[in-house]
Order: structure tokens, then sequence, then C-alpha cells
């Protein structure tokens, strides 16, 4: 009996001991299963799973049938929805980045201790808070052909009246400057924030060595501003790619189909009325992936770099 | 501080700027201002072309009146409330976890698994739609706020982790090894000790991930339908239909459905302002 006892002791109290022993090791695999696994599931494997259906005929429902790289060849060769939908996004990209300069420029307006300020500052970045459905009911209310505050105010000018977003010419365009409008309120605060910790005594001595305005702003300013400036690069170019919402409320992809982009032309495919084509929209999907992969190593790149720098 | 101080100018650069100041805000906002107007109008000045002039009449009540009382808004808003509030608790609870454990312990892979959150988070939403609308569906939680909230809470984990534990890199490590040192178990040592230190950044969070979800789309567009479980962002869109050309109806319920995020933003504008800007100064 006591030797039992003793035994089982022991048992527990080494089991005890290990675990205290790899304490250290273990805890953070403890901590981070939930979160691990939740990741797993919602993000990391689906995203192989698109890739997988990418491969196959689809339509949600029944069975899948393998058809090899037909999707990504129809995409390539003859689809000119795919044709347009991806210049669009070459439009989106660059003309997004508008919104870091600009962005820049109105917080150097700002950038002044005067009464009330920072009220002024907290309007101005109003736009960013709203959801995009918001921001595109309200644009596309600021367009209307007739009533649009917009021709209200080119008439002012004698010019007009313009419909924006019945031109196909025009409508993504159109669409872009309402993206513009939140995107430059989030450049702003990033470039507000990092005009606070610009270092006064660098900016009074080259002041003292003459420099000021756009000199001062190019040299002095700018090389300050570079953690900024690369967050709100990474944010507006994810953000130019990732655009949906506003087309979707705006135009829907009108007129004539002008204003798709990859991310709403996959969701059409995949989820319209034309049809459940869950292969092809996957495709769709994994060539917007690769496009915004590209960008996401170029970020992990330089996150990795610091982190070296670091330790 | 740049630009030159406003102070240090001539009197009239400061009247100037002051001036300019109000001008600006109302020229950048004057898509909103005028939304607030129609809000306010009656319909009749929508039918007499009155659309950019004052309100003939004040119809505030009316309006906001028929959008809690005739229209599907409030179910859409309470939707909105019950999904935004457990994803902000659920990623909160999950990313304050992983960016403890990846922030303070060093082991194999640490970095791996620190750069797959980060990936993760920046993935186009597309490549996603399909296996998990299909996992949903599959969970029987298509159409439910169950299936929004799980899919939110680990989308969301993605970026929280990145905040929480460059948040917890920033903290005094002594403060672990002390503890430590004093035979404190891990778990007690995440609980007591780093917890409460991490109070602004899990207020910062929670914020921004209120706004997030609440303004989010294209989710509530894939994984539900109708007024049962839809946000309001969604259901914007078919009150949109439902009161075609209906200016000043619309106009009220886009200022019911943006007013919770606004709200939020201005009660906790520091922390807001600390989470977004994450990473910015160095």
């Amino acid at each position: 009996m006591a030797t039992v006892t003793a035994s089982s002791g022991d048992a527990t109290g080494a089991r005890r001991g290990w675990y205290k022993r790899n304490e250290i090791a273990l805890t953070p695999w403890l901590f981070l299963i939930p979160g691990i696994l939740f990741f797993a599931v919602y993000v990391i494997i689906p995203i192989f799973q698109s890739v997988w259906i990418s491969f196959h005929e689809w339509d949600g429902l029944g069975t899948m049938e393998w058809v090899g790289t037909a999707n990504y060849e129809r995409l390539l060769t003859d689809d000119r929805k795919f044709d347009v939908s991806f210049w669009n996004n070459v439009r989106w990209l660059f003309l997004y980045l508008l919104a870091i300069p600009a962005g820049l420029f109105i917080a150097l307006f700002l950038n002044q201790t005067v009464f009330g300020i920072r009220l002024y500052k907290s309007l101005f970045f109003f736009p960013f808070v709203i959801s995009q459905v918001v921001v595109g009911l309200v644009f596309s209310w600021f367009y209307l052909p007739r009533e649009g505050l917009l021709n209200a105010l080119l008439a002012v000018f004698g010019m007009g009246p313009v419909n924006i977003l019945g031109d196909p010419n025009l409508a993504t365009y159109g669409i872009i400057a309402a993206g513009l409008w939140p995107q430059t309120a989030y450049c702003m605060i990033l470039y507000l924030t990092g005009l606070n910790a610009v270092d006064p005594e660098q900016v009074e001595a080259a002041r003292l060595d003459g420099a000021k305005g756009w000199k001062m702003l190019w040299y002095v300013i700018l090389p300050q501003l570079k953690p900024a400036t690369f967050i709100a690069f990474v944010v507006t170019i994810i953000g130019a790619l990732r655009s949906f919402d506003l087309i979707s409320v705006m135009t829907n992809g009108g007129p004539f189909g002008s204003t798709r982009v990859l991310s709403f032309y996959m969701f059409e495919e995949s989820l319209s009325e034309f049809g459940f084509r869950m292969g092809y929209g996957a495709a769709i999907a994994v060539v917007l992936f690769f496009l915004m992969l590209f960008f996401i190593a170029y970020f992990l790149y330089s996150m990795w770099r610091d982190e070296k720098g670091a330790r | 501080m740049f630009p030159k101080p406003i102070e240090n100018r001539s009197r009239g650069a400061q009247i100037g700027y002051q001036a300019l100041l109000p001008l600006a805000l109302i020229f950048w906002l004057l898509p909103l201002i005028a939304v607030a107007l129609f809000s306010i109008k009656p319909d009749a000045d929508f039918t007499n072309g009155n659309y950019w002039g004052l309100p003939s009449s004040f119809e505030m009540f009316t309006n906001y009146g028929k959008v809690f009382f005739e229209s599907d808004m409030p179910r859409y808003m309470i939707n909105s409330f019950l999904i935004t509030v457990p994803t902000v608790l659920g990623a909160i609870a999950l990313s304050s976890m992983t960016g403890f454990a990846l922030g303070v312990y060093k082991f194999n892979g640490n970095l791996l698994i620190f750069f797959m959150f980060i990936a993760g988070n920046f993935v186009p939403f597309q490549i996603l739609m399909v296996p998990v609308r299909d996992l949903t569906v599959n969970l029987n939680l298509y159409d439910t706020k169950t299936g929004l909230i799980l899919f939110h809470i680990a989308f969301q984990t993605g970026f929280c982790t990145l905040f929480m534990r460059n948040f917890i890199r920033q903290l005094p490590y002594e403060l672990i090894e002390a503890a430590r040192v004093e035979g404190v178990a891990e778990w007690r040592i995440f609980w007591f000790v780093v917890l409460p230190l991490m109070k602004p950044a899990l207020a910062a969070l929670a914020v921004l991930i209120f706004t997030f979800i609440w303004n989010d789309y294209f989710w509530a567009v894939v994984l539900t339908q109708g007024p049962d479980a839809q946000p309001v962002t969604a259901g914007i869109t078919s009150f949109n239909s439902q009161f075609r050309a209906a200016y000043h109806l619309m106009s009220a319920g886009s200022i019911v459905a943006a007013l919770p995020p606004v709200l939020m933003f201005f009660l906790m504008q520091k922390h807001f302002i600390a989470g977004l800007t994450l990473g910015a100064v160095k």
C-alpha cells in the first residue's frame, strides 16, 4: 500500500516537475493555439483551397470537375471583362497613391497650434471613420447628372454638366476620387503623427543654415517622415487592390462593365445572377492574390530587416 | 516644428490662416454637409428641384422618425451591434494571447508565425470568399450573425496580433524577468503583469476593430442575406432600393448608420489614432 501511494505521489510530482521545467517552452504554444487554430481555419487554409478550386469547374453545389489550367488560359487569352478589370486595377493602384501627397499637404496645412485646431484635425479625419457604403452613396448623389452638387459647382464656372457615373470613360475616375477622400484622411493622420515626432532641433539647425520651404521639406522633414510614408504606402496599395464597396454601391460594375476591378469581377462570377462559377471566380482571386503578394512580400521583407536590426 | 509656426508670422498671415481653416473644412466635408441638409428637408423640396437651397421646412423629426419606425433600419442597427461587440471581444481575447506569446518568448518559428498573421491580414478578401462561404454553409451558419462573427474574429486576429505583439515588445522586459525570479507562473505573469499594462492597447484596438467591423460590407453580402442577420451596411443598400430616390430618407438612414463609429471615434480619439498610426513614428 505504502509503496503504491508513494509511487503515485512521485508520478504527479514528476509530472508537475516536467511542466515546471518546460514551462517557458510550453507556455507560448498554449497561448498561441486558439489564435492559430482560428486563423488557419478561416484564413490560411482557404487560400490553398481557393488555389485548388481554381483548377476546377464548379457551381458551388455539385461535384467539382478538374479542368487543369483551363480557367487561367481563358482569363489570359479571351476574356475582355478580365482585361477591363485588370487595367482598372492598375488605374486604382496609381491614382490611389495621390492620397499620400494629398494627405501630406493637408497635414502640413493643419500642423499649427491655434485655437480649436484639434477639433479641425478630427473633423478632417471624418471621412475615414464613415463606412465606404455611405461614402459611396454620398458621392453618387454628389455626381447626379441633373441635381448633383458637382454640376451645380461646375455651372458656377460655366462648365458642365457631366454625367460622371454614366460615362464609361469617366466612371472609374469618379469612383477613385470618392475613394481618395477617406484615404487622404487616413494618410493625413499618419503624417500629423509623424510631424509631431519631427526633431525640432534639426529643424532649427537647418533654419540657421538657411534652409526653408521646399528644400527644408525635402531634405530635412521628409527623411524623418519615412516611417509614416512607408505605412501610408502600404495601406494605400492594399486599399487600392481591395476596392470593392465603392464600386458595388456606386455603379455595380457599370456602365457597360467599365468600372469592374478584379475583386468585383470575381464576386460577380461566383455569386451573382450570372451564375455560380466558383472555379473561374477562384482563378480571378488567385491572380489578384499574387498581385497583392508582391506588395505583402515587400512589406514583410522590410519588417524582417527592422527585426534583425532590433536584435 | 514644420512648417514655420503661424504665431511667428505677420498679423495678416495669422488672420488669413484662421479664415482659411473653416473654409477648407467646409469644402472638405461638402458632400457630408449636403447629406446632413438632405436629411432634414421635406420630400417636396426634391420634387420642386430645391436640391441645394436651404430646407423649405424643418422635417428632421419626420424623416428620422420614418427611418426608425417605418423601415428595417432598427433591426439592421441591432444586428450590427450584435455582430460587432462579440467580434471585438473575441479578437481582442485571442490576440492578446498570441501577442503575449510572440512578444515575450523566444522560440523557433516565432517570427514565422508572426509573419503568417501579418501576411494573412493583408490578403485580398476574394481569395477567402469561396471556401469561407462554403465552410459557413456547411456549419449551418450561413445567414446567421454567428457565422459572420466567427469569420471576423479569425480575420481580425491577424491585425490585432501585429498590434499587440509590437506593443508588448515596448514594455519593459525587466518586469517579466522580475516576476519570474519571484517564481510567478507564466500565465499569472500574463494575467497580472502584462494585461494591466496593455490597457491602452486594448482600448485602441477595441475602437479600431469596432469601426472596421461596423463598416464591413463585403462579408455581410457574402455570408448573409435579409434583415434577420444583415448588418446596417448591407441593410442600407436594400433600404436604397426600398426608398428609391427618396433622398431625404436615404440621407437620414445613412447618417444613422454612420453615427456609432463616428461617436466611438470622438469619444476615444486618442486611442483610435494611436492604433491607426502604430509604427508610423519611430
